[in-house]
This record gives structure tokens, C-alpha cells and sequence, in this order.
């Protein structure tokens, strides 16, 4: 990018943090991985991008054959914009570098949210800076259809490195999917992603995620979201392709009265797969509240499945639900809850369960004329089957879709 | 045709279950009685199949074969279907869902709906399975996904427990549609074996013949209204010592 809207303090900061270990998750060695050299070609018409890359591309919810279906796209291979175009008025989306170009104000968005220094990663992000995508809904604003990015990694053994800036202005109404994925099974890539949200006052944002990454690819996205008052971030993450190690844990800061956080992550992974995804919402308006659901199936690989919720308002309420199941001997997660609260009159809660399907629940499905293998998947099709309050209904059809795919690989 | 013969059955190595024989012929329905712990439930979940109950001595025939080694959705798919006292909550799996895989149709929206108009459950089908049900939501909902089962053989247990009086009628319609009562006798093939602690069931579902069951064993056959009015009269002491009385002329 040709101008930074990083201040000389945050600068220097990054390049402090240049070797900081990152607090959860394996140390990733950053020096086995090159940086990106060759660009790509923009694309106009973004269905003329590769047949091999189109399909890996909907592995992760993103369409380039139908554009009538999407209010704009964004499409990043390694580290260069390929495409962005936008279809509805009043919905910008924009690689971050032109946005920066476009609008001064930019300062007080970037690294406003996550901490630059919060690790080797963030900081690595700020002193390699490439791109990113920049997606904002204007005053009162509301997407028709939904707003798609794709991160995608073309080039064996590359870093790349993201860094995203989401706004919805007040009163309006952002629906994104964003699909990350890669283009070799085989060979290692590391994907560094910042992501900061920024939802104005009653606006609303749902962000959609499937990852459908390799497994040889490692993963550390950094995101936080900051919610004015009576504002709802909705976020729904999906992960059912192996990934050779994904650590993340977004915070959610609820500021406003009334901002409303929801976390749901579906989180499916098997043998040699090592996850460690958590959700954070800090409650600091009053009658803030959120809900952080996660659902874990390991056939065979780790999964650490975190939840922090922090109440420091009159009259907030969070509540916390990590169920995860065990199918085969191998697979382990452990899931962490957390809550704190800092004054009289909130309203916390969680509930955690890690386990086998019951045998039970087998057999009574079993009585009624289903074979073990039929009842056995109806029960894992119920334990990933998240209902999503307030999911606009082209991306609950979409979100179910990608569940029923994956889910067969599981079986 | 059901036909149990010198069936005894033990849960995790302890014999429940003594020789017991019985049979059941197409068309008809029988009651079984017995106080709590005499292994009424325990004869059900072995005619049904569940690995738990396992089958120590004797046999157990339904239509003519030999079921006893079969397994549980091998036995429901040749028609022997059952109503759970308590089912479990299987979470993200719907009413709808249990509804359809009894039907085989995962389409038949119509005949689900019907289904659950009958039952009184339409608002309950896209509810988590026994999540949250009373006692009779349950029954119903059993009962309802048995209708959509149609099975020849119908297994009960305690359809009546914890559930109120203007629910009992409604439940005894719907056993009555499971087990063909409207249709004239000689039409009639399905069966029912109906376990009942109270016997209030009977005045909702005609029964043709009752057992007592004590001790794991059946120590009584005859009229069921004749049985219940023993019962309620006596107790359950009375059968005992009766049948205490009979054995050595029956050994």
C-alpha cells in the first residue's frame, strides 16, 4: 500500500512486538514462509477467475458465477486485490489501500480495535502491509444481499497478510460472507488476518466465516469488534475442512447500552488438525448482552473451544454454551468457559459438556426403524444444527448448505 | 403373531426376567400389571431388543420368526414399534425429524402435519424431540410418531403415567387408531402388550387379556377389568400370595 494510516507510535510499537510470542496457540516460525513477490491480475468480471480457484472459492460460500445474489465481492489472492465491486448504493467495498487513498478519516478506524503489538502477528501484519478489504454500509443503509470476500491463498508456502476494516454506519444493515481457503492441499501457507468491526449506533452486522483451509495451512486471525449503543453484531463461524493449526479468539466490545454481541462457531476437525478458537464479549453498556454458542466434533484432533464473557454494566446478561462430542478414540477438546463479573445485578452464564453421543439417544432413534449409521448421523446433523436468531434467511439457507456438506465428510 | 417362550432376561448380569411365556395373536391387545420392580419394563425393552436386556434362556417369535437375536432396527423395521415412558432429549434433532424417519418420507409434509393435528402437537414439530415436554406432550408425541411407524405390534409402557384427564382421552384415541380398534375384529392385525400401573388406560382401550407380573414372572392370566377390579380392591399382595398358593400345582 501506498500511504499508512498507522500513526509513528503504533509503528514503532509493531516493530517492538516483531517477535512477541502470541499468548494462546503453537508459535508459528515466520521465517519459513516468503512474503508475496508476485502479484496477480485484477479481474473485472471476477467469473473469469480460474475454474479450480471459482471451485475452491465455493467451498467457502463464495459465488463469482451469480453476482445477482451478492450486493458487492472482494477477492484477495495472496496478498493482491483481484477483485472488489459493489452493486447496491449506499454499500462500499473497496480494497483497504484505496480506501486510505479515498477518505482521511481512516486513523481513527485502523488499529483501533485489536492491538497492534497484541503479538508477533499483528505486529508482523502492520510491518508487512499489503492489503485487505474495506466494507462499509452508509447512514441507515441495509444490504439487500450479502456482501462476499474471499481471501484465497494461490502460492505454496506464502504468508499472507490481511487487514480488514468493517463499518456500518448508524442505522444500517451489513450481511457478510467471507470465505477464506487455498488452492494447494499439500503444501504449507500461513493466513495472518486483522479484522476490525466497527458497528455504529443501531446498526447491525452479520458476518458469516467458513474456512476451508488445507491441512498444511496455518491459521491466526486477529479480530475485534467494537458495538455502539443498541447495535447487534452477529457473527457465525463455520471450520469443517482440516487445518493444520487455527488459533483465534475475537473480542467483542458491547460500549453502547444496549449492544448486543452473538457468537456461533461450528467447529469440525480430524486427525492432525489442532484448533484452539474462542469468543470474547466484554459488556461494558448497560443492558449489554450477548450469547456465545460453540459446537465442537473431533474425529481425531484437538480442539481447545474458549468463551469469555466479562459484565461490567448495570443489568447486562451473557450467557455460554461449549457442547462438544467426541466420534472415534483420538480426538481430545477441551472446552474453557469463562466469566467475570464486576458489579452486583448481571446475569452470567454457562454451560459446558464434552462428550460421546449417547448411547441412548442412539437407540431410541434406533426403535423407531433407523440403522445405527442413520441414527448415529441424525444426531451429529442435530448437534451441529445452530439455530441462528436474527440470520437473515438467504444466509441461514446458505450456512445450512455448508453444514450438510461438510457434515457427510464427518460421517 | 407375538410368541415369547421360557424368556428369561438379565440387565447387566442379574436375571430379571424367569421364563416367561406368552402370546399375543393378530388383532389383539393385552395388559400387563404388576407392581414396581416385578420386570414389566424390562419384558418390553427385551421384546423390543435394547442391548441392555439380554436374553439368558428361551425365544422370542414375531410373524412366524425367530426375532430373539435381532437387533433393536431390525425388529422395528419388521414392525414392533414402542412408546418410551421416558424418551430421551436428543438435542438439534426436531419433532419433524423423528416424524419423517418413522414415515421413511423425508418429504410428506401433509402427512406429518396431519399427524400432528391429530396428536394436538403442530405447534411441537419443529421443537428439539422431548425437549421440554410435559408428561403428556411426550406421550403424544410417542404415540404420534408410532402412527406414522404403523407397526404391527405395538409396545406400551404406562401410556397413562403423568398424564392429565382431558389428555388421557386424547391418548386413548390415539392408541385406539394404532391398534386398529375401529376396524371389525376379523380385519384387525395389529397387536398391542400395554404395560399399566393404575389400569385407568382400560377405560379409554379395550383389552382382551391381562397378566400379572411378579417377581419377573407372569403369575396370572385372565380378564383384565376382572384382574384390575382384583387389584384395586386387594392390591398387588393378593396376586402374590394367590400365585404363591399355585405354585407348587403349576410346578
Amino acid at each position: 500500500m501506498t500511504k499508512s494510516a498507522t500513526s509513528a507510535s503504533d509503528k514503532e510499537k509493531a516493530r517492538v512486538a516483531a517477535a512477541k510470542k502470541a499468548a494462546l496457540g503453537e508459535d508459528i516460525d515466520l521465517s519459513r514462509y516468503a512474503g508475496s513477490t508476485e502479484e496477480h491480475p485484477y479481474e473485472e468480471d471476477p467469473s473469469r477467475l480460474p475454474a479450480r480457484a471459482k471451485e475452491q472459492m465455493l467451498t467457502a460460500g463464495v459465488m463469482l458465477d451469480d453476482p445477482s445474489q451478492r450486493s458487492g465481492t472482494y477477492i484477495q489472492m495472496d496478498n493482491t486485490p483481484v477483485h472488489s465491486s459493489v452493486s447496491q448504493d449506499g454499500v462500499e467495498v473497496m480494497p483497504v489501500g484505496q480506501a486510505m487513498e479515498k477518505y482521511d478519516w481512516m486513523g481513527d478506524y485502523w488499529w483501533k480495535a485489536v492491538l497492534i503489538d497484541q503479538d508477533k502477528y499483528t505486529a508482523n501484519i502492520e510491518l508487512n502491509q499489503y492489503s485487505g478489504y474495506f466494507i462499509r454500509a452508509l447512514p441507515g443503509q441495509k444490504t439487500l444481499f450479502p456482501v462476499q470476500s474471499c481471501l484465497y491463498l494461490a502460492k505454496d508456502k506464502l504468508m499472507q497478510n490481511v487487514h480488514n476494516i468493517i463499518i456500518a454506519e448508524e442505522g444500517s444493515e451489513l450481511d457478510i460472507i467471507t470465505g477464506c481457503t487455498t488452492a494447494t492441499a499439500d503444501e504449507p501457507g500461513l493466513h495472518l488476518g486483522v479484522s476490525e468491526f466497527y458497528i455504529k449506533k443501531g446498526a447491525k452486522v452479520t458476518f458469516t466465516m467458513i474456512h476451508s483451509w488445507s491441512p498444511e495451512t496455518a491459521v491466526r486471525p486477529r479480530s475485534a469488534v467494537v458495538i455502539e449503543e443498541g447495535g447487534l453484531f452477529l457473527s457465525n463461524y463455520l471450520l469443517m475442512k482440516p487445518v493444520q493449526s487455527l488459533q483465534m479468539n475475537p473480542l467483542a466490545r458491547c460500549v453502547g447500552d444496549g449492544a448486543t454481541a452473538r457468537f456461533n462457531s461450528v467447529l469440525v476437525t480430524g486427525a492432525g488438525s489442532s484448533l484452539d478458537v474462542g469468543s470474547r464479549v466484554i459488556l461494558d453498556g448497560r443492558g449489554a448482552r450477548t450469547e456465545i454458542i460453540s459446537r465442537a466434533i473431533t474425529t481425531g484432533g484437538t480442539i481447545i473451544a474458549r468463551g469469555y464473557i466479562e459484565g461490567n454494566a448495570p443489568d447486562c446478561k451473557g450467557h455460554l454454551e461449549c457442547r462438544g462430542l467426541i466420534l472415534g478414540e483420538k480426538g481430545v477438546i477441551q472446552a474453557i468457559p469463562e466469566l467475570k463479573g464486576t458489579l452486583a445485578g448481571i446475569d452470567l452464564s454457562h454451560e459446558a459438556a464434552v462428550g460421546k453421543i449417547a448411547e441412548e439417544e442412539v437407540e431410541y432413534l434406533m426403535a423407531r426403524g433407523l440403522t445405527r449409521d442413520e441414527a448415529t448421523a441424525a444426531i451429529v446433523r442435530g448437534f451441529l444444527r445452530v439455530d441462528i436468531e436474527g440470520l437473515p434467511p438467504l444466509l441461514a439457507e446458505e450456512l445450512k448448505r455448508a453444514v450438510e456438506a461438510s457434515q457427510e465428510e464427518v460421517m | 403373531m407375538l410368541k415369547i417362550k421360557d424368556l428369561s432376561v438379565a440387565v447387566e448380569g442379574k436375571e430379571i426376567i424367569h421364563d416367561v411365556n406368552l402370546s399375543i395373536q393378530n388383532g389383539e391387545t393385552h395388559v400387563l400389571f404388576g407392581p414396581n420392580g416385578a420386570g414389566k419394563s424390562t419384558l418390553l425393552m427385551a421384546i423390543m431388543g435394547f442391548p441392555k436386556y439380554k436374553v439368558t434362556r428361551g425365544s422370542i417369535h414375531f410373524k412366524g420368526k425367530e426375532i430373539t437375536r435381532l437387533t433393536v432396527d431390525e425388529r422395528a423395521r419388521l414392525g414392533i414399534g414402542m412408546s418410551f415412558q421416558r424418551p430421551p432429549v436428543v438435542r438439534g434433532v426436531k419433532t419433524r425429524d423423528m416424524v419423517a424417519a418413522c414415515l421413511k418420507s423425508k418429504t410428506d409434509d401433509a402427512a406429518i402435519g396431519q399427524l400432528a393435528e391429530k396428536a394436538d402437537l403442530s405447534e411441537f414439530l419443529e421443537r428439539d424431540i422431548n425437549y421440554g415436554f410435559s408428561g403428556g406432550e411426550i406421550k403424544r408425541s410417542e404415540l404420534m410418531q408410532l402412527l406414522a411407524q404403523k407397526p404391527e405390534l405395538t409396545l406400551l409402557d404406562e401410556p397413562e403415567s403423568g398424564v392429565d384427564l382431558v389428555n388421557i382421552v386424547l391418548i386413548g384415541e390415539l392408541m385406539n387408531d394404532l391398534l386398529e380398534k375401529n376396524c371389525p375384529i376379523q380385519y384387525r392385525k395389529c397387536m398391542g402388550l400395554i404395560i399399566t400401573h393404575t389400569g385407568h388406560i382400560l377405560d379409554y382401550v379395550n383389552a382382551r387379556t391381562g397378566y400379572v407380573m411378579c417377581d419377573g414372572t407372569i403369575g396370572c392370566v385372565g380378564d383384565p377389568h376382572e384382574m384390575l377390579a382384583t387389584i384395586r380392591e386387594k392390591g398387588y399382595d393378593e396376586c402374590i400370595k394367590c400365585y404363591l398358593g399355585r405354585l407348587p400345582v403349576s410346578d
